[in-house]
């Protein structure tokens, strides 16, 4: 294990970003914490636990262009708009958000492959940070992710006076090896006694002992058919921040978008089950009402996801739907109402 | 506030015994002591959950639409404020006053778990209020706030305690939040900066914005059957964060929409995930209105025509009110 104190961080954080785009959390014009591209002037917040919205964007982002249609006479040609090929480093990232990217891994790397996901995956590094403040709103460890141990190519953790590094994988230690010179050994000692004292704090935290696993029915017709879904999604609006900041939802919608007369651009953006637009086909809607398309987001990450992905939920209790939902509605209140549901 | 839950919950069960209503509309409590989301209560076993504190700032009067649709008479309760979006909606013929039955709720002030937790407070096991004291609860210790340090936004603009539409009011009135300063001053901040400044200041406001319309989905003045935004035969993405030019157009178009109709609940900046200054849009149309039709307040009953849609011989012509803006 190496380690840096935190005054010479700006220099290992300058190093870094020769190497690649270094994204870390920053305040951004907002207010809000997000990853954004690193600079002298720009001060990281490590200290914030979780940025804003979630680190997907960095793999798939909100909006993408596909392909351009170019009509010259009557010749078309069409053209496939690739991400550049830049080289990125993540830094900063927390356990939830890393396990997110294995599952959305498992959405657009299976076949058919998604080759932009694939090309913007492939060229970024990961270096995850442990958590040392979580927050009420964290369940991370509902789905056996470890706060403080957060994996990823490196592995951090910033104590009151150092930064921690420990490589993990091949990627990983390569990149180590030019940046080790800014860096001392150092025993594991303080990253584990921080990580005792994090345990302590998230056993005291309300969602300490909320489990999923072999909590929620998952045959699928009767989990469907619940009583549950109309009450519960009474209060929804079916507006998509719950999606859109959920690092593991990952709908889209493709769309054309005229230029001008000789150019047409495809481009991707974000979508969610719960817009009444959604999956909409000639007839309309398959999912007419509010119940229909709310039961079909929870469905999906908690019953036909685990089904299809040997168990894994497509949730990794990150809060942020707990944080952001306009009326407080949230996986967790769905989860609990399913397990006490006597007609599951 | 505890007792006034109490009252809710007798309130809302001899309703349903009565036959007066079919369903509940209030607040159900979530994980932490701030969650309380609205939420419909069916019977009356149901309705021994409601609650209600200093946390329960949604305003129901939206789900009275579905109520509509559904033809179900439904049990409202309304903060005073609350009450202005009801009017609203009836006014826009959204909502048919024979399926409601409004219960005048009393509110003191609604609390911003977002100010508690920027003012330092990080994982809030309990919070307590007392009088005018916040206490917070934390592994970390123990954090006390003021009241007018944490409360909502909106709340710092409270409306008073009336009721402008109820069948009946719970208990007593409570004191409403005192109203200090010009609320329209960081409107008129604004209307000092120079053109360029102003296009910078709302292209960067704006730009902040990620789509996802839980301000259009909460207000009570957004009501259309399907929102223009949500059109599939138009060229640009209603969801799509795509560029700053369709998302300015998004919250002008809205601000258009809803102006002389916004009550001025506040609610689109509360639920905003991304923290976009959408009141300063609604607080300019509203003091503007104001100043060229005379004082004006949408929802204050369910009849009285928006300035914007009567006409009055005395109104200003379009120069005359370019001059009036100075
Ligand atoms: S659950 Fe909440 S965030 Fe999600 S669509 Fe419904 S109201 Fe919006
Ligand atoms: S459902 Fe909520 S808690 Fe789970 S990953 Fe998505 S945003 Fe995080
Ligand atoms: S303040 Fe916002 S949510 Fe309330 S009526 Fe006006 S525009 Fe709608
Ligand atoms: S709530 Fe905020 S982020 Fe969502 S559409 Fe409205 S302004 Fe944009």
């Amino acid at each position: 294990m190496l380690k840096i104190t935190l005054d010479n961080l700006p220099k290992l954080l300058a190093a870094l970003s020769e190497l690649g785009e270094l994204q870390v959390p920053c305040e951004n014009k907002s207010g809000k914490v997000d990853f954004e591209k690193w600079n002298a002037e720009k001060r990281p917040r490590f200290d914030i636990t979780l940025t804003s919205k979630s680190a997907k964007d960095l793999f798939f982002p909100q909006v993408e262009d596909l392909l351009a249609f170019k009509t010259k006479g009557k010749n078309l040609s069409i053209e496939q708009i690739m991400p550049s090929d830049k080289k990125v480093i993540l830094m900063g990232v927390r356990a939830c958000d890393i396990k997110s990217f294995e599952l959305l891994d498992k959405v657009f790397l299976k076949d058919p492959v998604d080759t932009y996901y694939k090309a913007r995956r492939e060229n970024t590094l990961i270096i995850g940070m442990a958590c040392s403040e979580p927050e009420e709103t964290c369940f991370c460890g509902s789905f056996g992710i470890d706060a403080t141990a957060p994996g990823g190519d490196v592995t951090t953790w910033i104590t009151k006076d150092a930064l921690y590094w420990q490589a993990n994988t091949e990627a990983g230690k390569t990149l180590t090896e030019k940046v080790a010179d800014l860096m001392e050994e150092a025993e594991a000692s303080k990253v584990e006694e921080q990580a005792a004292v994090t345990k302590a704090v998230l056993e005291k935290m309300p969602l300490a002992n909320f489990k999923v696993a072999g909590k929620i029915p998952q045959d699928e017709l009767k989990t469907f058919n619940s009583k549950i879904w109309e009450e519960i999604s009474a209060g929804c609006l079916s507006c998509c921040t719950c999606t859109y900041v959920c690092p593991t939802c990952h709908c889209y919608d493709i769309r054309d978008y005229a230029v001008s007369d000789n150019h047409t651009e495809r481009y991707r953006c974000w979508d969610s089950c719960l817009a009444s637009d959604f999956t909409k086909m000639a007839h309309g809607n398959p999912r007419k009402t509010k119940v229909e398309r709310f039961r079909q987001r929870y469905m999906h990450k908690l019953v036909y996801f685990p089904n299809n992905n040997e168990g894994d939920f497509a949730c990794v209790g990150c809060g942020r739907c707990l944080q952001k939902c306009p009326v407080n509605l949230n996986i967790v209140k769905v989860a609990k109402a399913l397990e006490v549901s006597e007609d599951v | 506030m505890q007792k006034i839950a109490e009252l809710m919950r007798a309130k809302a069960v001899e309703l349903l015994q009565s036959s007066k209503a079919e369903r509940v509309l209030a607040w159900r409590a979530g994980e932490f002591f701030y969650d309380n989301a609205p939420a419909a209560f069916n019977d009356v076993d149901a309705c021994q959950e409601i609650v209600y504190n200093e946390f329960c700032p949604a305003n129901l009067a939206k789900y009275l639409i579905e109520a509509t649709k559904q033809q179900k008479k439904t049990v409202v309760f309304l903060k005073p404020c609350d009450t202005y979006g009801v009017n609203q909606l009836l006014k826009d013929h959204r909502i048919k006053r024979e399926y409601f039955y409004a219960v005048g709720t009393p509110c003191s002030g609604m609390l911003d778990v977002k100010k508690i937790k920027e003012l330092g407070a990080k994982a809030i096991t309990q919070i307590t209020c007392e009088d005018n004291k916040v206490i917070v609860e934390t592994p970390y210790g123990t954090k006390e706030f003021a009241k007018e340090e944490v409360l909502l936004d909106k709340c710092m603009m409270c409306k008073g305690n009336e009721y402008k539409i109820a069948d009946e009011e719970l208990g007593e009135k409570l004191e409403p939040i005192q109203f200090v300063g010009d609320r329209f001053a960081a409107v008129k901040a604004i209307e000092a900066m120079s053109a360029e400044e102003r296009f910078a200041f709302w292209q960067e406001e704006l730009s902040k914005c990620i789509r996802c319309n839980a301000c259009r989905d909460i207000c009570p003045a957004c009501s259309c059957e399907q929102c223009i935004f949500d059109n599939q035969e138009a060229p640009v993405g209603g969801k799509a964060a795509a560029d700053d030019v369709e998302e300015q157009l998004f919250h002008l178009i809205r601000a258009y929409h809803v102006a002389g109709r916004c009550v001025g609940c506040g609610e689109c900046a509360r639920v905003c995930p991304q923290g976009v200054k959408l009141g300063l849009l609604n607080l300019k149309f509203i003091k503007d209105i104001n100043q060229f039709y005379g004082a004006y307040q949408a929802g204050e009953d369910a009849t009285t025509p928006s300035p914007l849609v009567s006409y009055k011989e005395n109104d200003p012509e379009a120069e005359e009110a370019v001059q009036r803006r100075g």
